[in-house]
């Protein structure tokens, strides 16, 4: 797929459940071309160096610093992003709408990426109950969410309503796969 | 004013939260405009040096529009002091310093245009350390400075002094002397710096998309610096990603974007990296305070006598005039019968800095909260005790003229006590050790006049559908100010949340606000808000008793509907707007108020009663110790805080928490690190700043006080949260340890030596007295 005038590539990935292409070269970072080129702007650049989660998206599920990632990988891959969350009709997803309902959203510009990463450690816990290895019903501890989301800065809120958030978010997974 | 409020005092999430959490907020980063350009600044690589500058590869560098330096632009100095060019001639004090500007098509080429720059530098030694820069030899630093000094090199002096100190001197039973130093912290805001400039050749008007959070100050820094009129200047705010006192100052990158918007004709966006926003983004003052303070036998305070060095940097922001909160915690914090203040700023070629939430009220509350262990453990007597005994009270009025009409205190210390337990000292020889910290904290509660308007303007208008529109001065950051007008507006209009829109970022709409500080927004822009209501409501009110045919009546305003008082008849509030507007003698539903607190300007002694109310807050810290690492765990906080009265427990509580991590911060881990000039840990590794693990329990209890001038009885809440944290949990760790500390932060090294018996190098001068009484 390179094209050897421009040393450009096309990828093929999924990108909120629609399949895009798109021309870049081989320093193309996920981050810029989201933004730029998919002019989606919810993913947000809080340091350009893997230090702050706030441009966290999910790459087939798992939560990832798109800043690090060179968009030439992610060929064939489905990425999620927070424009992605909303359900169809455009109404709050779980995640989003506990977040807003427990306080957890002060200035919001690490909401995005808390939000996919919580999303994604729910997808993690699923998996765990479905996979139904150990026989007795896993359990995720307040300290596990916490290392969860150490990746993920924010400076307004004290991280306290986000945890409770996500400690909810989970607990009704649970409940749902009674 | 109704007491029974139906929608002020519930948890109601933040208004604008939807869009931040769909993706769909704007911030500066996303803005784009057509053909806009980027830009880029190019500082010096030294903090001291002389230079000549060479931009013509620059300037050939195929897109590139534009390049500046000093020789192309003819602007005034900018800053509080007026001492700060926006872009350095010839000569660079601090390793922030602007030495040139390109604006490109891309970024990438405006990066690849600051590489062509050549620079030739000469070099010179610099002052790096406040002390040296006070000695005569020290050469000038800043050559715009201004202002009578005794030496040079002073930004700024302030003096203030209550009381017979020589008297209460002599009833002291102990007196203790300490050095205390305090470090640079960075805001760290989650959105770097951003601004975006869109300049009209045709008219001649300028538009700025910026980040700041005192909008007309800014507008007019902006005109004066660019010799422009402020008017031709329009400031929309984009949704603001973290705030904390960063954007109070007008900053050189400000400027400069403008400048190359007008030469280019183009709109132009800076955007700094993570790195650039560590090195040239301001901090919190860095401070050496010596403090003698005194207590008598029966454990009253009798005096403080208190000497602050600040480290200015090399120009002086807004950050200079902290000593307004610094003097106001020494002289009023607990009852004290005499104060002797000095405040000396002085120039450095240190990076200068700014505002941070607190405003120099941690720095003096960690002074004086440590020095209280101090002398409780000289008198042998319990340090809730002592803190009980010397409270503040309701009705006093401090040495320095605050009145506190209202003053929750003791009542905030009683409930920290009461909710931590006391007496959890371990044994000596264990690995890990416990402790208790306490230490409260006074600041303005109702605005604070230092500017000569400290006031709001509101505007409030009901449409013929029956939806509510507030047009305020006040400012959102993050903090949500947004929610708690549409809460009041919702409260007294009987209109429903959804329907209420709130319009607050441009200033050619709104009227006038001084900004975001003093932890003012709800109390003045509450206030504001429900004057302009009153007199909406008056309008209405006549027309639905001539529709109502009930001239006496008056009028309970409930779910869209305003009911008879005397009959209980009702009729829709779109209704009467309608009749209002499409019938004679036709009217707007619409009205406007403009909101000055009572407070007054202090003298030239500082003194007078500055804010409308004062809060107070308690908090009482558990920390662990590891005695082998020096790693200091916070496991419990509790936080009791005279918020006047609580008018959203959400927004309340993310308050609290986000101020007591960043306290915590403070204490333990946040320093920007600084050798001959140079910032030494520019991004997040290094610097750290507390993540979800770090957090401790927060309990927290609202006390409230109802102030009779606070909207709803509410007092100011944002500041507060972060001012006593950094020295509750100094106080805890010294008080599981049996050591000194009188340094921030406490890192592990710093707890590690204490626990060695060694000092620090910076904290040196202390002493004790004690009289034989
Ligand atoms: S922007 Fe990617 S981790 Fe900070
Ligand atoms: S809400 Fe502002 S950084 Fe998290």
């Amino acid at each position: 797929m390179k094209n050897s005038d421009t040393g450009s590539f096309i990828v093929n990935f999924n990108l909120n459940g629609k399949d895009v292409k798109a021309e870049i070269s081989a320093s193309t970072l996920l981050l810029d071309l989201i933004r730029n080129t998919f002019n989606m702007k919810g993913t947000k650049p809080g340091c350009n160096e893997g230090e702050c989660g706030a441009c966290t998206v999910l790459i087939n599920d798992v939560p990832v610093n798109s800043c690090l990632y060179l968009a030439a990988n992610i060929n064939g891959k489905t990425v999620t992003t927070i424009e992605g969350l909303s359900c169809n009709d455009g109404s709050l997803s779980a995640v989003q709408d506990s977040l807003v309902k427990n306080g957890a959203v002060q200035c919001g510009f690490c909401t995005s990426g808390m939000a996919l990463c919580i999303k994604a450690l729910m997808f993690e816990y699923e998996n765990l109950v479905n996979s139904k290895l150990t026989g007795k019903k896993p359990k995720l501890t307040e300290n596990d969410v916490k290392k969860w989301l150490e990746g993920n800065l924010c400076r307004c809120t004290g991280y306290v309503n986000i945890i409770k958030s996500a400690l909810e978010l989970i607990n009704n997974v649970e409940r749902k796969s009674g | 004013m109704n007491t029974d409020t139906k929608i002020i005092g519930t948890p109601v999430p933040k208004h604008d939260a939807g869009i931040r959490v769909t993706g769909k907020a704007v911030y500066g980063h996303d803005i784009v405009l057509p053909g806009m350009l980027h830009g880029a600044i190019l500082r010096t690589k030294y903090p001291s040096a002389t230079f000549t500058i060479d931009v013509s590869e620059a300037k050939k560098l195929p897109g590139v529009a534009c390049v500046i330096t000093a020789d192309d632009i003819d602007t005034n100095n900018i800053s509080f002091k007026r001492d700060h060019p926006v872009i350095k001639a010839g000569e660079v004090n601090c390793i922030r310093d602007e030495i040139a500007a390109v604006a490109a098509e891309t970024k990438e080429i405006a990066l690849t245009a600051l590489s062509l720059i050549k620079v030739k530098y000469k070099k010179r030694k610099g002052v790096f350390d406040p002390f040296e820069a006070l000695k005569p030899s020290a050469p000038k630093i800043n050559k715009f400075s201004i202002g009578n000094f005794k030496n040079k090199n002073i930004a700024g002096e302030f003096h203030y002094e209550h009381g017979n100190l020589e008297k209460q001197k002599k009833r002291s039973k102990i007196i203790l002397t300490r050095r205390f130093s305090l470090p640079r912290m960075t805001h760290a805001c989650m959105a770097t710096s951003n601004i975006t400039a869109a300049y009209s050749q045709s008219d001649g008007k300028l538009l700025l998309y910026s980040s700041t959070q005192v909008p007309f100050l800014y507008q007019r820094d902006m005109a004066h610096a660019l010799k422009m009129n402020p008017s031709d200047i329009r400031i929309i705010q984009p949704v603001i990603g973290g705030g904390f006192g960063s954007k109070l100052d007008m900053y050189p990158f400000e400027p400069i974007c403008a400048l190359l918007s007008i030469k280019t004709g183009k709109p132009v966006q800076i955007l700094y990296s993570r790195e650039e926003e560590f090195i040239a983004s301001p901090t919190r003052q860095p401070m050496i305070i010596d403090l003698t303070a005194g207590i008598d036998s029966k454990g009253n305070f009798t005096f403080r006598e208190v000497n602050v060095i600040k480290d200015n940097g090399a120009y002086t922001s807004w950050g200079a005039t902290t000593p307004f909160v610094i003097m106001q915690a020494f002289s009023s914090l607990y009852k004290i019968p005499a104060c002797y203040f000095h405040a000396t700023a002085v120039y450095t070629n240190n990076v200068f800095a700014g505002s941070f939430r607190g405003y120099g009220n941690p720095q003096a509350t960690f002074a004086l909260e440590r020095m209280i262990d101090m002398l409780a453990d000289e008198i042998g007597m319990g340090k809730d005790e002592i803190r009980l005994i010397n409270a503040n009270e309701q009705g006093e009025i401090t040495g320095q003229g605050l009145h506190y009409q209202t003053c929750g205190h003791r009542q905030c210390l009683e409930s920290v006590i009461k909710s931590s337990k006391t007496k959890i000292r371990t044994t000596s020889n264990e690995r890990y050790k416990k402790g208790i910290g306490f230490a409260s904290m006074l600041h303005v509660g109702g605005g604070a006049k230092i500017y000569r308007s400290d006031g709001c303007g509101s505007i409030v208008k009901i449409d013929p559908y029956g939806f509510c529109t507030i047009i305020t001065g006040a400012n959102e950051i993050g903090q949500g100010s947004e929610t708690v007008l549409a809460m009041i507006a919702a409260e007294e209009l009987g209109i429903a949340l959804n329907k209420i829109k709130v319009i607050n970022s441009d200033t050619d709409i709104k009227p006038w606000d001084v900004g975001v500080h003093a932890s003012r927004t709800s109390f003045v822009a509450g206030n504001s808000l429900l004057g302009a209501i009153k007199k909406l409501k008056n309008k209405l009110n006549a027309k639905a008793r001539q529709l109502m045919n009930e001239p006496s009546a008056d009028f309970i305003y409930e779910s869209g509907y305003l009911f008879s008082n005397q009959t209980r008849s009702k009729i829709a509030i779109d209704k009467v707007v309608r009749e209002m507007q499409f019938t004679e003698p036709n009217e707007l539903a619409i009205a406007f108020y403009f909101y000055e607190p009572l407070s007054e300007f202090q003298d030239k002694e500082f003194k007078g009663n500055v804010s409308g109310t004062y809060a107070f807050a308690s908090q009482s810290i558990e920390v662990e110790v590891d005695t082998y690492t020096g790693n200091v765990r916070v496991l419990n906080v509790h936080v009791a805080q005279d918020v006047g009265k609580v008018l959203n427990p959400l927004l309340l509580e993310g308050q609290i928490h986000g101020g007591v991590l960043q306290g915590l911060g403070y204490a333990i881990c946040e320093e920007l690190l600084m050798n001959s000039g140079m910032i030494l840990n520019s991004n997040f590794h290094n610097y750290k700043i507390p993540t979800a693990s770090d957090i401790p329990e927060i309990h927290f209890t609202p006390i409230e006080t109802n102030d009779r001038h606070g909207p709803y009885g509410a007092k100011g809440v944002g500041e507060a949260p972060l001012i006593p944290t950094a020295a509750a949990i100094t106080n805890a760790v010294c008080n599981a340890l049996g050591i000194e500390l009188l340094e921030l932060p406490i890192t592990p090294e710093r707890v590690l030596r204490a626990i060695n018996g060694k000092q620090t190098s910076r904290t040196k001068k202390n002493l004790t007295v004690r009289n034989g009484k």
